[in-house]
């Protein structure tokens, strides 16, 4: 496998040391790293699954507005800023893979490399209270 | 291909009878094909001493700048083969997302602290953003990556005469973790390094002096031994003696690295050595 870019590498060795939840992806976004902070709230452990692809992740919580309307792959503020390379935040409701449900609020911001190129993206979320 | 050492020190000159055996100079490695080429990896103060040595038939001169730290590029103001009209001088250096490399490096070829501007220089100087897709110098095939360090920070791999080296001065793969190393696929370096016949690698502190540093963008003995049995290095020379290790102190420091590799070669780099690869 080779080796990431090493601007992937320092942001998962920071999420390692945070106590916030974060989700790092790559340009397709794959997830390729969840901080344990992360795994507990999404009920998942990355090292049982080794890689999260983009079509797996982005319907396996099966995330929703608070309304309980669905929200589409493509309006997830992790997929919109790796997509459109800007920030993006949110509110959603998920179900963990431990069959929890959870209300939490996602910041997410696009990675580019020293050379302009796209990296990857990063999504730091919080649980807060249902509306 | 041959590998000779200019400048081995890092962080300051330390010239001295304290430091005669590994050498005084900062950062400066010559590699030559055994057609001729040859490309110039930092310009340290070693560089001085290489500039004199480039022969006067010489038309082109590449140096690979792994970073834009001080003791990577003090010595380029001395380097002569700079100063020569009938020299295309190739200057090549880590990405910015902010300042291109002339501006970044006219920071210090440009008064107060150096007289002689960039412009100003007689070769004709061409600079470019370190390659990060493999690039033929003559024989030599260049390719570079970043790697862990403060700032935008480059290695370089080389490979010709059918052998390969891999350079990386200045790097802290191991910053953040609490176990290293991890999967190569996760350790900075790691692409750069597979597998090469010569590894020159950063092992500036002992173990107890890096714990101190952490974040200053360097590696312990134990870190330099680990990362290249990693990537399946077959020889190791130890790079970037910290001023502060005088002689006796680098021989036990060398010790200490191979005792912690002992299926690599290991060497201490010392100024003035040549490695056949």
């Amino acid at each position: 496998m080779a080796q990431m870019p090493v601007e992937l590498i320092l942001f998962r060795q920071l999420a390692t040391s945070l106590a916030v939840p974060v989700v790092l992806v790559d340009e397709r976004s794959d997830i390729i790293f969840i901080n344990e902070a992360a795994e507990r709230v999404l009920g998942v452990r990355l090292e049982e699954l080794d890689a999260l692809p983009y079509a797996t992740w982005t319907t396996a919580f099966r995330p929703r507005n608070h309304d309980g309307t669905q929200v589409p792959a493509d309006e997830l503020p992790l997929v919109k800023a790796v997509r459109d390379r800007r920030p993006a935040h949110g509110p959603l409701v998920i179900y963990g893979a431990d069959g929890v449900e959870r209300t939490i609020e996602v910041t997410a911001f696009p990675l580019e490399g020293g050379r302009g190129r796209l990296l990857g993206g990063v999504a730091m979320f919080w649980e807060s209270e249902a509306p | 291909m041959r590998v000779t050492f200019w400048g081995t020190r890092g962080s300051i000159a330390a010239a001295g009878p304290a430091t005669q055996g590994y050498g005084g100079n900062t950062a400066c490695v010559q590699v030559q094909a055994d057609d001729g080429t040859c490309v110039v990896l930092d310009a340290g103060t070693g560089i001085r001493a290489l500039g004199l040595a480039i022969a006067p038939e010489a038309r082109r001169v590449d140096v690979f700048l792994s970073h834009l730290h001080m003791d990577h590029i003090q010595g380029l103001g001395f380097f002569t083969p700079l100063f020569r009209s009938d020299i295309e001088a190739h200057l090549w250096g880590p990405p910015s997302a902010t300042l291109d490399l002339r501006g970044r490096l006219s920071r210090y070829l440009s008064p107060p602290l150096f007289p002689v501007r960039l412009r100003d220089l007689g070769s004709r100087v061409e600079l470019h953003n370190a390659p990060d897709e493999p690039t033929l110098i003559g024989s030599l095939e260049v390719t570079s990556d970043a790697v862990i360090h403060p700032g935008p920070t480059v290695g370089y791999r080389i490979t010709g005469d059918g052998r390969s080296m891999a350079y990386l001065p200045d790097h802290e793969p191991a910053l953040g973790l609490t176990a290293f190393p991890g999967r190569p696929e996760w350790t900075s370096g790691s692409d750069l390094a597979r597998g090469v016949d010569l590894l020159i690698h950063d092992a500036q502190y002992f173990p107890g002096e890096r714990k101190e540093r952490v974040g200053w963008g360097h590696s312990s003995t134990a870190e330099a031994a680990s990362f290249a049995r990693l990537v399946g290095a077959r020889h190791l020379a130890v790079f970037h003696h910290d001023p502060a290790h005088d002689d006796p102190t680098l021989d036990a420091l060398v010790a200490e690295v191979a005792a912690a590799a002992p299926d690599i070669a290991v060497t201490g780099a010392r100024e003035g050595d040549t490695i056949e690869v």
